[in-house]
């Protein structure tokens, strides 16, 4: 089910999408999710990678979709829970984590904020036939907070806090969200990048290098922070 | 005398109001940012950020889910008195802050920097920051609260009178193309500039100059107003928009604080605050009134003084009497 969202494509996508549905989608595609989501970012990663505790729950059963987030939310002390707003965190710090959490998960989307180099996408998303796609804004939390149509589950809490937890969520078009690598591993960022350093030579012109340089210090205008 | 029930109430308003409600004067300068974007990808990023605001305040939800490192900035006026005194006024603070936390939600994002401990309620070691400032003759306490994410779009550097203007122009770029790719500063951004100063209150001043002047706001030295201008042009110029997709949407308005600095030196530091600028501010009466703004009116006259003595008000005081 295709649409427009402005001038870009939208589509609404399950969340154990089949390799074939996966394929389909482009970077700079508008996607929003119905299903069930899980999310996990470097508490649960440390946890299940690193020091190899086993998974709190069948993951892999659940669903395909990773967030890297953790909700605004609170327990309730007859622990229930309240969640309003949900954004997502920057993805570039836990590439080093993705390529066992892809074989201890199953996860085929990541979602994230900001995404991952190229070259963490063909070597480790790639080969798990799995794309990402990113939160807009940032963000856009009580949009995504609407989506949210139950709490099912909170695993770790305890171990990691509220903050950490693995966040197990019913979601009904979730989104928007906005497909920064496909199943081939390109970025949409790194194509959006390499159109504006073109200009920065240009936006620079007149200006000079810093009288104190910074050890390590770079001016190569394609070099990003991540 | 300013009861502390009164202030604990009015500042847990503020942190919900400053989590949900988009200040006016932001809204309006992205609205003119997004009807004159031209990037496919951008605008719909700026689109979409315009129906967030609308469902937040629909909802009553936090707009953004990172609601940063909640903090507070006080203002006293000098004949102000609070019933048990400053040490009350900062465990109201606190109290705030924890309820806010489980109330509103709030993501408890505050954790020991080793242990990683999390209270989960944004209270912690030297956590909310408070920071104070005075004005002469007022009987009030203003207070403001700030939801500010804490990990991108700020950098400081120790420039010195050699590097010149054009070492401050290279400086502001580099800040806002290095956390402009992939939109890490959650831009379009009020970018705050602290020049001068020693090298922790050019920190401060630059943070303050982000999230306490609201958008249309100009710096009281004309030539400091014009550098402010540029800015905003130069930051628009970079060919980036929201997310780091190619656009002309990066800089929604560019204050500039100074401070006295070191002769041989001139350290800056520059700061974003994001598509979700988020402040509130309550100015409580002597008399227990509370009336609520956005805008905080943090830098005063009296805060930018030079001379030794505060002298009689100077014109430019009159919209803060």
């Amino acid at each position: 089910m295709a649409e427009r969202a402005g001038k870009l494509k939208s589509l609404r996508l399950g969340t154990k999408p089949t390799r074939e549905e996966l394929a389909a989608l482009e970077i700079g595609n508008v996607v929003y999710l119905d299903g069930v989501v899980y999310t996990g970012r470097e508490g649960v990663y440390q946890r299940a990678v690193e020091e190899g505790e086993p998974l709190p729950a069948d993951l892999k059963a659940l669903s395909h979709v990773n967030f890297h987030c953790s909700p605004a939310a609170s327990i309730n002390d007859d622990g229930t829970f309240n969640l309003a707003a949900v954004t997502a965190t920057a993805s570039f710090r836990f590439s080093k984590w993705m390529a066992r959490w892809f074989e201890l998960s199953g996860a085929k989307i990541i979602i994230g904020k900001g995404g991952m180099t190229a070259e963490d996408y063909k070597s480790v998303f790639v080969p798990n036939g799995a794309v990402y796609l990113t939160t807009v804004g940032y963000g856009t939390g009580a949009l995504l907070g609407r989506g949210v149509s139950h709490v099912r589950d909170v695993f770790w809490k305890d171990e990691l806090g509220i903050a950490q937890a693995i966040w197990v969520l019913e979601v009904e078009n979730f989104g928007p969200f906005i497909v920064e690598s496909d199943m081939g591993g390109n970025s949409l960022f790194e194509r959006e990048n390499a159109k504006i350093a073109a200009n920065l030579d240009k936006v620079y012109e007149g200006t000079r290098p810093a009288i104190l340089h910074r050890y390590g210090e770079s001016d190569d205008r394609s070099d990003e922070v991540i | 005398m300013i009861a502390t029930d009164i202030l604990e109430d009015a500042a847990l308003t503020l942190m919900e109001k400053a989590a949900i409600e988009i200040p006016d004067d932001y809204l309006s300068g992205l609205k003119q940012a997004a009807s004159v974007e031209d990037g496919d990808l951008s605008s719909f990023v700026l689109q979409a950020m315009l129906e967030n605001y609308e469902v937040a305040k629909a909802d009553r939800r936090a707009m953004c889910a990172d609601t940063g490192v909640p903090r507070w900035f006080v203002k006293f006026g000098n004949e102000a008195r609070i019933d048990g005194g400053p040490v009350a006024l900062e465990a109201a603070l606190r109290r705030a802050t924890a309820r806010a936390t489980h109330d509103l939600p709030l993501r408890p994002n505050r954790v020991h920097p080793l242990w990683r401990t999390d209270h989960d309620n944004n209270v912690g070691i030297n956590a909310p920051e408070i920071e104070y400032s005075f004005e002469p003759d007022g009987d009030w306490i203003d207070i403001t609260a700030v939801h500010k994410g804490g990990l991108f779009g700020t950098d400081y550097r120790m420039l010195f009178p050699g590097d010149g203007i054009d070492g401050i122009k290279r400086f502001y770029l580099d800040t806002l193309v290095a956390f402009g790719k992939r939109g890490l500063a959650c831009q379009p951004a009020i970018i705050g500039i602290g020049l001068g100063g020693s090298k922790d209150v050019s920190m401060t001043l630059g943070k303050q100059a982000a999230c306490l002047r609201t958008v249309g706001d100009r710096n009281p030295d004309e030539k400091i107003a014009a550098l402010e201008e540029e800015f905003i042009d130069l930051g628009n110029s970079i060919g980036m928009g929201a997310m780091g997709f190619v656009g002309k949407s990066m800089v929604v308005d560019c204050h500039i604080e100074v401070g006295y600095c070191h002769t041989g030196g001139m350290p800056i530091s520059v700061h974003a605050f994001c598509l979700s600028s988020r402040r509130a501010t309550a100015r409580i009466g002597a008399d227990g009134s509370v009336e609520y703004r956005t805008d905080p009116q943090w830098f005063t006259p009296y805060m930018r003084r030079e001379r030794v003595e505060w002298q009689s008000a100077p014109e430019n005081s009159k919209a803060f009497a």
